[in-house]
């Protein structure tokens, strides 16, 4: 049984597919009138949030409240955090607190892996840096399962800032594992080097949006910061979209059964036109939906039982 | 809940073995057990069966079928996980979970039939009542059991009970079904009698 | 002065002979010397190289006495077989004047466990903008002769053109920290397959390779010297010897850790193991070692840098870059090399002293020589333990390795430094 949830290669198929079948049950929570399950009672989960991520945080939190753990929020922003306390010392705090499990959001990649090495309790990984972020992962496999029927044997393209992109990494590691496809697409300036053999091998790499397309089961959209213009990433806002931005004309290309997904915050007009986001094949809102009951399925998994 | 019988080596003693039910014998407890829900709810009137899983999920469905086989009334089965509701999650490696199937008609107002193979310390039962009562509001819970061992270490009996077993606390019980184990048996294990 | 005798040592390998010291040089060679007076060393099993010089070690004094200070990093490089080191400028203040450098010098002398050269930086503040000193350093007491911004890059060409040709006035050297700084914003570990994996901001070969490649052809243009720092990377070593085939004026380091280790370290994200440049990779460490086998690296340099507690136990992306190395070095080299004696002499011993003009430093033991000398044993393996260690740092990347060899004993003119394995103050 695993311990901490720092990375999608943390988890092998048969981890995975337990998480999505739990999921899968708890997302059944979702329709009760009483929302709740006992499992977590008594149990505390720290949200320890370095960045303002109010939709992860939130979904982090309805899940451990669902599951009847006491949630305590520890944002840097007016905590000791912002005084400068180090990561270390913080751990300390939380370790003195009880904490069972701290989910972290933190701009430098690996200070979960850190945080892992000072706490007794679990450790989340809700975003870190540009590495990973394997609860988005699981929640985008749990939707294409959920739309699409299975994972194995999907073809899936992830599009655009790959290389800032703690969502695509995690993404390739997991869906990997579960036997899917993974194409990424964008400017060679913002796919990472090595790609495939750094995560896996089979992964493929295309500059060519329109020719991944019509292959494709899924298409992942990126969220692509403007400001990496001014870092010469691409020329300008409008030649991205233009070359790799997912409007209506480009959606038709896709085979009938394809579906559109998108992490969020979604920068509408820049990787994805309205008429896109808002389409019939867009699976934004219920990613967020699944969300939860998948967070669920991690926090009952590490803390369910006697996992030491 | 039943307990498997405890691993055993090939230089071990063995244990002893008994037989309680034989297959003909559990079908016929079965029969039994839907008769008197029959009896005892004016012809299974506004009830439901919730099967606790493993094996009280086939054991609901067999009773229901055999009641709509004596009376031609439909009770709607459904299945109620109980594992997120127990009292002992955090003495054991995360347990997965199963499903909850509520029959369409919901058991709201409903006398509710929770069915399981078999009764001990009472510990499932209480984990069903709670989960029970988030997913909602029967008019009344009743129990079924394919056997009763004693032991009872909470308040709670059953309504319905196919064969009472006296036990030690030494011995085990094994339920085995068609459906789950691929033929209806009933063992005590252990002791060295 | 007191006097030692050495018995049975083999010199750099050498057959067995006895050494004996006395005022301050070596007074004699050779089996069965008799020296009443002279206190005894049994050197039997040990091999006796010329006292090591480091061309880069990072004392932090002034400005970081928490981290090190010269006479803790002094014990340190005695420990380690160090007679000499070359004290980095990147202090606070930082070495740009002759006063910064004199006061280093002096409280390398205060210490008196090992001659401590200080370093000039080559522009005010390591700014890179205006060049310090260079002048008033060198003609200071403490004879500056190697210039250097590291942890920076002297990015500008013209400003390092105009170095380079300044220097020449007093057979000084220009020491680069090869980093172009645009192509490394941001660099967290080496740009590849481990970093990609990581999510750490890559630190791209290239980024040394343009910068050594441009440097050698300004000190061919203007024909002065050049000493390249810490080289990390195959493409390096390639326009290194290229240029030194051509006869362009130009030495390099490599550190043992950049010999050993690999960027797969960064894996567990503990920034014991971030440093700049970084750890490269397995074919990285193949060319390095060719490189130095073969002379195209000239000296094995230790870039050691120390760091507080509070600097390495956190982020990875917060910590300072840098990581322990005089008390280790040797032994890695040993791992390395193998017991190739004249190779490390010269790499570890000779040729930085030549680099650094340290006259006194880097002479085989013979008669007449200064007796700056390190005997070591090479049969003993030790397991490195962080608090052990004399450094006021605990950053070493070797932390629980089993490493070949260990230093019994450093003279430093004569008198010991360390003896049985320990500091003598």
């Amino acid at each position: 049984m695993i311990r901490h949830l720092l990375s999608g290669a943390d988890l092998d198929a048969a981890t995975a597919t337990r998480i999505l079948d739990t999921a899968a049950e708890m997302a059944t929570v979702a329709g009760r009138e009483v929302k709740k399950l006992p499992a977590l009672r008594g149990r505390t989960v720290v949200n320890l949030f370095y960045e303002d991520s109010t939709r992860t945080r939130i979904s982090f939190e309805a899940a451990a409240k669902r599951l009847s753990a006491d949630v305590i929020n520890f944002s840097a922003k007016g905590s000791s955090v912002a005084k400068g306390e180090s990561l270390k010392d913080t751990a300390l705090t939380l370790q003195a607190m009880g904490a069972d499990a701290v989910v972290v959001r933190h701009p430098a990649s690996g200070a979960p892996h850190r945080l892992a090495d000072w706490v007794d309790g679990s450790v989340v990984n809700a975003g870190d840096g540009t590495h990973e972020h394997p609860t988005q992962a699981l929640l985008d496999a749990y939707t294409m399962r959920s739309r699409l029927g299975r994972i194995a044997g999907l073809s899936v393209a992830v599009v655009g800032d790959v290389l800032h992109s703690r969502v695509a990494r995690s993404n390739v590691l997991l869906l990997s594992t579960l036997g899917a496809k993974v194409t990424l697409v964008g400017p060679p300036t913002l796919i990472p080097v090595d790609i495939a053999q750094a995560l896996a091998p089979g992964t493929d790499v295309s500059y060519d949006l329109d020719a991944v397309l019509p292959q494709s089961d899924v298409v992942m959209m990126l969220r692509v910061q403007r400001e990496r213009m001014n870092d010469s990433y691409f020329p300008s806002a409008r030649e991205y979209a233009r070359r790799y931005g997912l409007d209506g004309p480009r959606m038709r290309r896709l085979p009938e059964h394809a579906i559109v997904m998108h992490p969020g915050p979604m920068n509408r007009g820049m990787e994805i036109t309205p008429e896109v986001a808002d389409s019939p094949r867009s699976t934004i809102v219920e990613q967020v939906a699944n969300g939860v009951s998948v967070r669920m399925a991690v926090l009952y998994l590490l803390l369910g039982g006697n996992n030491r | 809940m039943a307990y498997p019988p405890a691993a055993r080596s090939s230089t071990a003693p063995q244990p002893s073995v008994k037989v309680i039910l034989t297959s003909a014998d559990v079908q016929r407890v079965v029969d039994r057990i839907a008769h008197q829900i029959l009896e005892k709810t004016q012809g299974a009137q506004q009830t439901v069966l919730l099967g606790i899983p493993t094996r009280g999920a086939p054991l609901a469905r067999r009773l229901a079928a055999r009641i709509s086989a004596f009376e031609g009334v439909d009770v709607p089965v459904g299945v109620l996980d109980i594992t997120l509701y127990r009292d002992d999650l955090r003495r054991h490696a995360t347990r997965a979970i199963g499903p909850t199937e509520l029959p369409a008609g919901g058991i709201d107002g409903k006398r509710v039939v929770l069915v399981d193979d078999v009764l001990f310390s009472g510990r499932t039962v209480r984990a069903a009542l709670d989960a029970l009562n988030d997913v909602g509001r029967p008019a009344s819970v009743q129990l079924a059991v394919l056997v009763d061992r004693g032991h009872r270490e909470l308040p709670i009996r059953a309504d319905y009970v196919g064969k009472n077993i006296p036990t030690s606390l030494a011995e085990s019980v094994k339920v085995t079904l068609a459906e789950t184990d691929g033929a209806d048996e009933v063992k005590l294990y252990g002791g060295d009698r | 002065m007191s006097a030692y005798l050495i018995t049975n040592v083999s010199v750099v390998g050498g057959a067995p002979t006895d050494l004996l010291i006395r005022d301050g040089v070596v007074a004699g060679t050779g089996t069965g010397l008799a020296a009443p007076d002279a206190t005894a060393v049994d050197g039997t099993g040990l091999v006796a190289l010329p006292g090591l010089v480091d061309l880069h070690t990072h004392l932090r004094e002034p400005g970081r006495e928490d981290a090190e200070t010269v006479e803790s990093g002094s014990r340190a490089a005695a420990l380690g077989g160090y007679t000499a080191v070359c004290a980095m400028a990147n202090t606070s203040p930082v070495a740009d004047t002759a006063g910064v450098v004199e006061q280093v010098w002096r409280l390398g002398r205060e210490a008196g466990l090992v001659d401590v050269q200080p370093i000039g930086a080559v522009t005010v503040g390591l700014a890179g903008e205006h060049l310090a000193e260079l002048g008033a350093m060198a003609d200071s007491a403490a004879r500056v002769r190697i210039f250097s911004d590291d942890g920076h890059c002297v990015a500008d060409p013209r400003l390092m053109r105009r170095a380079l040709e300044y220097v020449k006035a007093f057979d000084g050297i220009i020491a680069q920290h090869a980093e172009e700084p645009r192509l490394t914003e941001g660099a967290q570990m080496h740009e590849g397959e481990v970093s990609t994996r990581l999510g750490l901001t890559g630190w791209p070969a290239v980024a040394e390779e343009a910068i050594i490649a441009r440097d050698v052809l300004l000190a061919e243009h203007v024909g002065s010297r050049l000493h390249i720092c810490h080289v990390s990377t195959a493409g390096s070593v390639e326009v290194l010897r290229q240029a030194k085939a051509r006869g362009v004026r130009v030495t390099a380091e490599v550190t043992p850790h950049h010999l050993l280790l690999t960027d797969e370290k960064a894996a567990t994200y503990d920034p014991v193991y971030k440093v700049n440049p970084p750890l490269r990779t397995d074919s990285d460490i193949a060319a390095l070692r060719a490189a130095l086998a073969e002379g195209v690296i000239d000296v094995i340099a230790t870039d050691h840098a120390p760091h507080a507690v509070e600097d390495k136990e956190c982020e990875w992306a917060y910590a300072r870059p840098g990581m322990l190395g005089l008390e280790t070095a040797l032994s890695i080299a040993l791992d390395v090399l193998g017991p190739q004696w004249d190779l490390i002499a010269e790499r570890m011993s000779r040729a930085p002293a030549r680099i650094a003009g340290l006259a006194d430093h880097g002479h085989d033991p013979a008669p007449g020589v200064p007796a700056n000398l390190t005997l070591v044993d090479p049969a003993v393996r030790r397991t490195i333990e962080p608090a052990e260690l004399a450094s006021r740092s605990r950053n070493t990347p070797y932390a629980r390795m089993t490493l070949p060899g260990r230093i019994v004993a450093t003279f430093l003119r004569g008198e010991p430094t360390v003896l049985d394995g320990k500091a003598v103050k």
